[in-house]
């Protein structure tokens, strides 16, 4: 096309967008139906925080049994009816909720919720732009996790349960209905959710991608970019590459379970109505290949967004630059191409070829190289800092400790020798718990520390916050690090009830105390949740534009922007982000043009 | 903005401009366009996958012989979807003339050219509808358990496996169950993106007669329909290189 017609384009969208926030807003254009990207991030992340609670009352429900498996609670059995008949959850119940707070607290609460709120609060707003690329599109993709969330909870109140094939759904189990009650309808919520989740997530990732590489601001190249950008830039490229995998994944299960089609099974006999079904040639480990094609990317597109808002926030409150920002790109990118090639690591014990296994070996310890970069870049920006312990900074600052801890425990699972001992284990539980779900869940809890005073125009109450951040940092080392000695012991992961095994009755104790922890850190996120609704209402008023001393241009927005951000021009960039205690100088925004005499950082 | 030259030194990748010099929604198309290759891919992918662990695969100069009112004795291997893919590629033809045709604001021209379009994305559906009509409906004489049956083409069995001796004649059995999931799976796939592809461009050909777009100036959607038209044809292109080629 022209570039005449190009520039038209741009032209006509800003025309638009300019005048939008003139227009009266009603209740549902303004909060249901919103086209703001900053709307459809609070609507992201409150979804997020509704899957949260519940994805992590599941996980103290299931706690419960591991813990204490000879105890009966009435009261479950009030709650929850034939599920917990006798006031103990039953198996079938227990495998559904191990199932559901693993899908759930992956796919709902740290892609959608954390990808969700934070790409779509900051993209725009550190680019520069009005609003996402295409807003409406924008709208939509919330819209479809809105339709997924909404299938994936009616799972629970199907006759027979929610899914309860583990969240990786691997067939034949999850292809057969006759194969466990959790394998019948809430199978297909599950398939369907998680369809409507894919889209979601395409819509949502084009946006991201479309609005970083067009729609930054005059002066904002690419190398000036905060790393915020960058790791939802490559988030954005993971999950656009790797969820229609999944989807195609999907959609041949589905045609297992329903057409009579024969992509995964074969030669599969149901002992329990004393059938042999007629499906030959089709491969399970097929769809252990197309799941884990995306499973592996997607707990990059899980940590990469938690990696960027620390990076951040971790120069930010130590006051100095970030050390090492082309290294960190650089990391972000191997990352970004390395977690499209290590998926098999996942199916070592599935009879996969040693030679072959040798290879995704390589690949995988291949990763802890930028990992390692990443890592080092943030303890030496830490370093002879003048640190601001505010809270954000210190769930950063956990975030970090957790990912070293739970990334030295990934290095022994890479080895497929050592994998052989390992796999399935507590080993396992304990290493992506630590290093994907509780250090993201730490990223998140950073970034909506940092940035709550941009949504709202309030603060978080710090001293729920400081509560908030040691409980959960003591709590999720004392939850998470037995466990590693269970699973190197043999404890298998999954099972409602490890203590009818003799060698394993030794930890009858130490899993009480593990339930006990975690039914105390459960209600300490009580407690932040309690913080968060407070604070929107009655929570500190801001009077700086710029709380933190922040360099990036979200704080150059008035204190609670409309639609459009920059009431006036958006303003132009002149240097990089970090420039902190320069020229003695604490911080000097992006906006700032670069003085007579003084170098820029490029 | 609007009217700045760019000049020489122009540096594309420092802010407020596209890098590539294409709107936002050129770039999200592209970009949806490589995740769709994906899955594509992953489809294909499996199919090679499972195609390959067989021991018997059928050949397709013998499934894929028939023609419409050709009669039950034509043997006529991949002539009718040689037609089908002639009549895509045609209708990719089309939509560059429609396209071309945008860039010099002829509305006259992108009508016709989308018409065409559209006509030859029924066409090819309408192909693709006889050719599963004809597999789903016609029976083979197979031999199953000692005897002789029909067999038909479906997603869970078919008649083309190898070729036996009986009672002094030869005679087929059944096919390899995979064969006919992943060819209803994937043309029926890549069918509901040309039935998409369709519904596109009568929206851009409504949009079009409306003057929706000489209004806007530009006529850059019917590009945007045209990258997804031509993508679907180059799938078409694989998937006929991997079911009736190979």
């Amino acid at each position: 096309m022209s570039h005449e017609a190009v520039m038209h384009a741009h032209a006509a969208v800003g025309h638009e967008e300019h005048h939008g926030h003139h227009h009266h807003e009603s209740f549902i254009s303004k909060y249901i139906f919103s086209q703001d990207h900053k709307m459809i991030s609070k609507q992201f992340l409150f979804t997020g925080i509704v899957w949260a609670i519940l994805g992590g009352l599941m996980s103290v429900l299931f706690r419960l049994q591991l813990g204490y498996p000879n105890e009966t609670f009435p009261i479950l059995e009030d709650l929850l009816g034939k599920w917990a008949k006798g006031g103990k959850i039953q198996p079938e119940f227990y495998y559904a909720l191990v199932t559901m707070h693993g899908t759930v607290l992956v796919f709902f609460v740290l892609t959608a919720g954390l990808s969700g709120t934070f790409s779509n609060l900051l993209i725009p707003l550190q680019c520069g732009a009005r609003d996402m690329a295409s807003p409406f599109l924008n709208m939509l993709s919330y819209w479809f996790f809105f339709a997924a969330s909404i299938v994936m909870i009616s799972s629970f109140f199907v006759e027979t349960g929610a899914a309860s094939g583990g969240w990786t759904s691997y067939p034949p189990l999850s292809a057969i209905g006759d194969f466990s009650e959790g394998s019948k309808a809430g199978m297909d919520c599950w398939l369907i959710s998680m369809a409507l989740f894919i889209v979601s997530s395409l819509l949502g990732g084009l946006n991201y991608i479309a609005t970083i590489l067009n729609m930054r601001t005059k002066g904002l190249s690419m190398t000036k970019l905060p790393l915020t950008i960058w790791a939802f830039f490559f988030t954005a490229v993971l999950g656009v590459l790797s969820f229609p995998v999944l989807l195609s994944g999907a959609i041949l299960l589905l045609f297992d379970r329903h057409l009579g089609t024969s992509f995964y099974l074969s030669d599969v006999f149901v002992s329990k109505t004393q059938t042999a079904l007629p499906n030959e040639g089709g491969s399970a480990i097929l769809y252990q290949h197309l799941f884990w094609f995306l499973g592996h990317p997607e707990v990059y597109i899980i940590l990469l967004p938690a990696m960027g808002m620390a990076s951040e926030i971790i120069s930010t409150n130590s006051r100095k630059p970030i050390f090492g920002y082309m290294a960190m790109v650089g990391s972000l990118f191997a990352i970004c191409i390395l977690a499209f090639l290590v998926w098999a690591h996942h199916m070592f014990v599935t009879g996969l070829n040693p030679f072959l296994g040798a290879a995704f070996v390589l690949l995988t310890l291949l990763i802890a190289v930028p990992s390692a970069i990443k890592v080092f870049n943030w303890l030496t920006t830490l370093w002879k800092g003048n640190i601001r312990f505010t809270p954000a900074m210190l769930f950063a600052i956990g975030f970090v400790s957790l990912f070293i801890s739970g990334g030295l425990t990934g290095i022994y699972l890479g080895n497929s020798a050592l994998d052989y001992q390992l796999h399935d284990t507590y080993f396992v539980v304990a290493h992506f718990h630590i290093v994907m779900g509780v250090a993201s869940m730490f990223g998140m809890f950073a970034g909506i520390y940092h940035w709550f005073p941009k949504m709202y125009g309030r603060y978080l109450n710090h001293t729920l916050g400081y509560i908030h951040f040691w409980v959960t940092m003591i709590g999720a080392y004392m939850i998470f690090w037995p466990m590693h000695y269970q699973g190197l012991a043999g404890a298998p992961r999954r099972y409602y009830d490890i203590s009818n095994w003799h060698f394993l009755k030794g930890f009858d104790g130490l899993n009480q105390f593990i339930s006990t922890v975690a039914l105390i850190v459960f209600a300490t996120q009580i407690l932040f949740v309690f913080n968060y609704f407070f604070s929107m209402f009655r929570g500190r008023k801001l009077k700086n534009p710029n709380p933190w001393g922040s360099n990036t241009l979200e704080w150059t927005t008035p204190i609670n922007p409309g639609h459009g951000n920059w009431p006036g021009e958006i303003p132009e960039v002149h240097r990089w982000a970090y420039d902190y205690s320069k020229d003695g100088r604490e911080f000097i925004p992006q906006t700032e043009p670069i003085g007579a005499g003084e170098s820029g950082h490029h | 903005m609007a009217q700045a030259a760019i000049p020489q030194e122009h540096k594309w990748w420092s802010g407020g401009k596209s890098p590539f010099n294409v709107s936002y929604g050129k770039l999200m198309m592209w970009y949806f366009l490589m995740s769709d290759t994906f899955t594509f891919g992953a489809f294909l992918i499996s199919y090679g996958t499972i195609r390959f662990s067989q021991e018997y695969w059928p050949n397709p100069n013998h499934v894929f012989n028939s023609f419409p009112f050709a009669g039950h004795e034509a043997n006529l291997p991949l002539a009718f979807v040689s037609l089908m893919t002639f009549i895509l590629i045609i209708s990719s033809v089309t939509m560059v003339l429609a396209v071309h045709a945008g860039h010099n604001m002829d509305k006259k021209g992108v009508q016709k050219y989308m018409l065409l379009t559209i006509l030859g994305g029924l066409a090819f559906l309408g192909c693709q509808a006889w050719e599963w009509t004809h597999l789903l409906t016609g029976a083979h004489h197979v031999l199953i358990d000692g005897q002789i049956q029909e067999l038909n083409t479906t997603v869970s069995h078919n008649p083309w496996g190898p070729q036996v001796m009986h009672n002094g004649e030869l005679v087929g059995t059944p096919g390899p169950v995979a064969f006919g999931g992943y060819f209803f799976g994937i043309t029926g796939f890549h069918g509901f993106h040309v039935f998409s592809g369709v519904v596109i461009n009568i929206i851009m050909y409504i949009m079009t007669t409306r003057d929706v777009f000489h209004n806007r100036g530009h006529y850059e959607m019917i590009e945007k329909a045209g990258l997804y038209w031509h993508f679907v044809d180059l799938v078409w292109v694989f998937v006929f290189l991997c079911f009736y080629l190979i």
